[in-house]
């Protein structure tokens, strides 16, 4: 272990504090929020790799590609529904989107 | 590996590529430009992902080359080219009175996790490194059921972006 564990986890930790102000900032732009969901999910496979390395298990690189294919997932999904709601109400500004049916 | 013969190099590699990190998350959410927020991001994931090289989980970092700075911020700068929101004049920066109770938020749990990690004392690291064998060997033998759910995942999420990008007709 290169590093202390402590201090892998505190940049995880600034990451993750990071994207949740991001998410919750920009409310304007459903995009940029999006952005924000990816860098937690980048701080949470920090973590795992950082245990991993820590206690010498390969379980948490696993997680971490786990994570990554669930992410590849949720993004591709979250894009086309973006794109679906600007063709709706040509906007992407998250507090247009208030009803559940037009 | 080389951490023998240069045992600080690496530890101060990873300060400077996780200050790198830090600044380029924070220029990123604080641009107001998307696309440029987008390329400041994949500044950031590359050195997350030499981070994690440095943590000896190379096909990590490998995969986050390939898939986070690769494929998914490529998607995102597609979507915000098809979409038109580039321009810069429209796009509006939250004002300062949005940022300020979430940065209480963060800053809060910034606090809780610096408060705990100070008092800290972790557990003896175990020795021998995670070589690509043992990886492999982990994620195919113990974790096998994970890797077939992962690949329906997928084939769930394509069908659904398609059903939702196809275009009606009234």
């Amino acid at each position: 272990m290169i590093v202390p564990l402590a201090h892998v986890l505190v940049l995880a930790a600034i990451l993750f504090g990071l994207g949740l102000v991001c998410t919750l900032v920009w409310r304007s732009n459903v995009i940029m929020l999006l952005i924000g969901i990816e860098i937690m999910l980048n701080a949470a496979m920090l973590v795992f790799v950082g245990g991993s390395n820590h206690w010498g298990a390969a379980d948490g690189q696993v997680f971490a590609l786990v994570i990554m294919a669930m992410t590849s997932a949720e993004v591709s999904l979250a894009l086309a529904l973006v794109v679906y709601l600007h063709r709706r109400k040509n906007t992407v500004d998250v507090d247009e989107f208030r009803e559940l049916r037009d | 590996m080389y951490g023998d013969c240069y045992p600080d190099m690496e530890t101060y590699l990873f300060y400077i590529l996780a200050a790198v990190a830090v600044i380029g998350t924070i220029l990123a959410i604080t641009e107001k430009h998307p696309v440029h927020a987008i390329v400041y991001l994949v500044s950031s994931f590359f050195s997350l992902a030499t981070i994690f090289f440095l943590l000896a989980a190379p096909l990590i970092a490998m995969f986050e080359v390939i898939i986070y700075a690769g494929a998914v911020m490529v998607l995102f700068m597609f979507v915000i080219m098809m979409l038109d929101l580039g321009r810069t004049d429209e796009a509006g920066r939250p004002v300062l009175k949005q940022w300020l109770l979430p940065i209480l938020l963060g800053g809060i749990i910034l606090a809780s996790i610096g408060v705990i990690a100070a008092g800290y004392a972790s557990a003896p690291s175990a020795p021998g490194a995670i070589t690509v064998r043992d990886f492999a060997l982990t994620l195919f033998r113990k974790y096998g059921v994970a890797v077939e759910i992962i690949s329906m995942q997928l084939l769930f999420a394509v069908v659904g972006a398609l059903y939702l990008g196809r275009r009606r007709t009234p």
